[in-house]
């Protein structure tokens, strides 16, 4: 496969992200998101590393392809609520901000400065495009649920430009990263968990009692 | 020996989830904390050299980080101690709340706090950036369990405050590691890259990409400033602070917050050697002004006593990132009062624990005349009182008043004005709290009589609280010089 395909095909799961309505939905999304990104080390990497992005390619299936949404479904499962995403800014301005937000990170990344030759132009805007998409779904969404996705994928905006644009991180810090994250979606699925028992609810914006 | 120190509170950790007798789990988390500052004394003794390309080492900023963490540990672990006794009995009232709560288990608290200490310590002693990330975000993820200590709805809000507040500032931390390795691609010999390690990234900092490195320190400051509790990211800080256990407070506002202060410094070190000190002090001195102000808005009138400390907080690593911003001698100040402000805090957070737990409340005017009911801990108060609004002869005063001279030293007039009167309008907001807390309310009743405390809910705050009057009354000369060879790696006086 082009990478170049791969990235437009990031982009629009990101804009399917941004107007879908169901929970479920949206987490296959994000995991279909994760899948894809599991092949960008393969093909963006350094010639001679293949046994690196290789096991970074693995390392990224297993977590965001599979852990991620399993865990994430589980939680669903457990709250037992209505599946619907229920947001704050409507599907439609959503897809709008989103198309707005593209053409942003098109400009923004056209204007960056001595940036080194990567694998494809594609990759910084896609990467910037994914880190404003993830922001998005963070403070447009009610449930806490889409609050995670939104990290993950503002995560795999990150990501993106960490695999395309630096090449020479070394494996065990990737790694490391990719742990942080998983033990960080782990957490938050506890505490979704606790969420949905404590209020039956699991809605971020009840969470209210605490402010000045 | 720094391996030594990473890796014995994560096994005493690990170990702690498996073990039954909670005397025994106790036992473990005292003696992790003493073992791990003995090694720290040790680590003062001999002091291990710097590698240079090695991913740990011990510098002089980390050294003192690590020298205030493992300190503040080991004090909360002994204040622990009394504490969890006391909360694995059946609570008489549940601190006055609308329903009852249960805890957490106390395995998984002393477990998490045990990995919290030694996610802290890898912060302190890494050598290269990535793994500096690793670390800060390990730190997050420890700790978040620790907050909900007490199963009750607003600790859960609290809790995933935190951690959704500080995971995205750490998201963004991460893209600014990577735009400096981006900066750095071409700075090595022959135009390879330097990688992220913190020495060949100083020794090659005049030949990094300058848009690149600007665009990550903004990245940093964002980033990491969010878990340091800067204004305006500061938004979990309040909460996560006033809802978890006392003895995490104190670990939260003494240790962490100064973990990533320490991920700020180094950035801002790399900033130094590439000759772009004065942006990243223009953007430290305006952040550091903002989380003043703000701080300084939520203290007036402030009715939560735990709430109070946690915005006197901001505004303190406020002072910090000024300090550092304001360069020269505010360097030294800034580094100073780092440990200045840690001890106080840590010992404020332990008193109001102590309060906490004879009160069950949180609310000021329900907490009256502590002076009398806890003689000791009400007579802390006060002094903590004092020494945080900078009163000599407390050790932040001296720190205070030396990033006040490096701001009429560099000519910044306005600058010093404003600080002057952030600081004068905290003193009046901390001041009606406070010592309406020591005073006894007009219609209470006389024959309140004094409650008894376990020792080790007393006297561990009172050692803080004595520290920092030492450190005001007479600096040691080796101390003295050690802090301002701190200051001169971050290119301060």
């Amino acid at each position: 496969m082009n990478i170049e395909l791969l990235l437009v095909l990031i982009v629009l799961t990101n804009l399917r992200l941004l107007a879908s309505g169901r929970l479920g939905a949206a987490i296959r999304t994000v995991a279909l998101q994760g899948v894809l990104l599991a092949a960008l080390p393969l093909m963006a990497h350094e010639p001679g590393h293949f046994w690196r992005a290789g096991a970074l390619a693995l390392g990224t299936m297993a977590l965001k392809g599979i852990v991620f949404p399993w865990l994430l479904f589980r939680a669903l499962r457990e709250a037992d609520v209505e599946r619907e995403v229920n947001p704050y800014v409507g599907y439609f301005t959503s897809l709008l901000a989103g198309v707005l937000g593209l053409a942003v990170a098109l400009r923004l990344s056209a204007r960056l400065p001595g940036l080194p030759t990567t694998a494809s132009p594609l990759l910084v805007p896609v990467a910037v495009f994914s880190i404003l998409a993830g922001l998005l779904l963070i403070v447009g969404r009610r449930r806490a649920v889409s609050q995670v996705l939104g990290f993950l994928v503002l995560e795999n905006g990150v990501y993106t430009f960490g695999v395309g644009v630096m090449r020479e991180v070394s494996l065990l810090v990737e790694v490391a990263v990719l742990l942080d994250v998983l033990v960080a979606v782990f957490v938050m699925g506890i505490a979704l968990f606790h969420i949905n028992r404590e209020f039956d609810h699991i809605d971020a914006d009840r969470l209210s009692s605490l402010k000045d | 020996m720094i391996a030594a120190l990473v890796f014995i509170p994560a096994l005493a950790g690990l170990a702690a989830f498996f073990l039954r007798p909670p005397a025994v789990r106790r036992g473990l988390l005292v003696g992790t904390a003493l073992a791990h500052s003995i090694l720290v004394v040790w680590a003062w003794a001999h002091r291990p050299v710097l590698a240079p390309d090695a991913w740990w080492g011990l510098d002089a900023a980390g050294l003192l980080f690590l020298s205030i963490t493992s300190l503040l540990f080991l004090i909360a672990a002994v204040y622990g101690w009394g504490f969890l006794q006391q909360e694995a009995k059946p609570s008489p009232a549940s601190l006055k709340e609308d329903f009852l709560f249960t805890n957490a288990p106390e395995a998984v608290f002393i477990g998490c706090l045990l990995l919290f200490l030694s996610a802290m310590t890898l912060v302190t002693v890494c050598r290269h950036l990535g793994l500096l990330w690793v670390a800060i975000e390990a730190t997050t993820l420890a700790s978040a369990r620790l907050i909900y200590f007490h199963r009750h709805p607003r600790s859960l809000e609290a809790t995933w405050k935190y951690l959704l507040v500080c995971s995205v500032g750490l998201a963004l931390a991460l893209l600014g590691n990577f735009f400096l390795g981006v900066a750095a691609l071409t700075a090595g010999p022959e135009r390879h890259s330097v990688g992220l390690e913190i020495t060949p990234l100083l020794s090659h900092a005049a030949s990094l990409q300058i848009p690149w490195l600007k665009a990550s320190f903004i990245l940093i400051l964002v980033g990491y400033g969010t878990k340091m509790g800067l204004a305006p990211m500061h938004t979990w800080l309040p909460d996560a602070h006033s809802e978890s256990p006392s003895l995490v407070s104190a670990l939260l506002s003494g240790a962490v917050l100064n973990c990533a202060f320490l991920g700020v410094l180094r950035f801002y070190q790399i900033c130094v050697a590439a000759g772009q000190a004065a942006f990243a002090q223009d953007l430290l001195v305006l952040l550091g002004i903002v989380s003043m102000g703000v701080a300084a808005v939520f203290i007036l009138g402030q009715t939560d006593y735990k709430r109070l400390l946690a915005y006197s907080s901001v505004e303190h690593m406020g002072i910090l990132a000024l300090g550092v911003g304001l360069g020269g001698i505010g360097t030294y100040g800034s580094v100073f009062h780092a440990l200045n402000h840690s001890l106080a805090k840590g010992m404020l957070f332990l008193v109001a624990g102590n309060f906490l737990t004879v009160y069950h409340s949180k609310n000021i005017p329900q907490v009256r005349g502590v002076i009398r009911r806890l003689p000791l801990s009400g007579w802390l108060w006060v002094a903590g009182f004092l020494a945080l609004t900078g009163t000599p002869p407390f050790g932040p005063f001296f720190s205070e008043f030396t990033i006040l001279r490096a701001a009429f030293e560099q000519r910044r007039e306005g600058v010093a004005i404003l600080y002057l009167s952030l600081l004068a309008l905290i003193f009046i907001g901390m001041a009606t709290a406070f010592l309406r807390m020591a005073q006894r309310a007009p219609d209470s009743d006389p024959q309140a009589g004094i409650e008894r405390l376990p020792w080790c809910r007393q006297y561990p705050p009172a050692l803080l609280g004595t520290l920092v009057l030492a450190l005001g009354v007479y600096l040691p000369a080796s101390l003295r010089s050690f802090l301002h060879e701190v200051a001169a790696l971050l290119g301060g006086a």
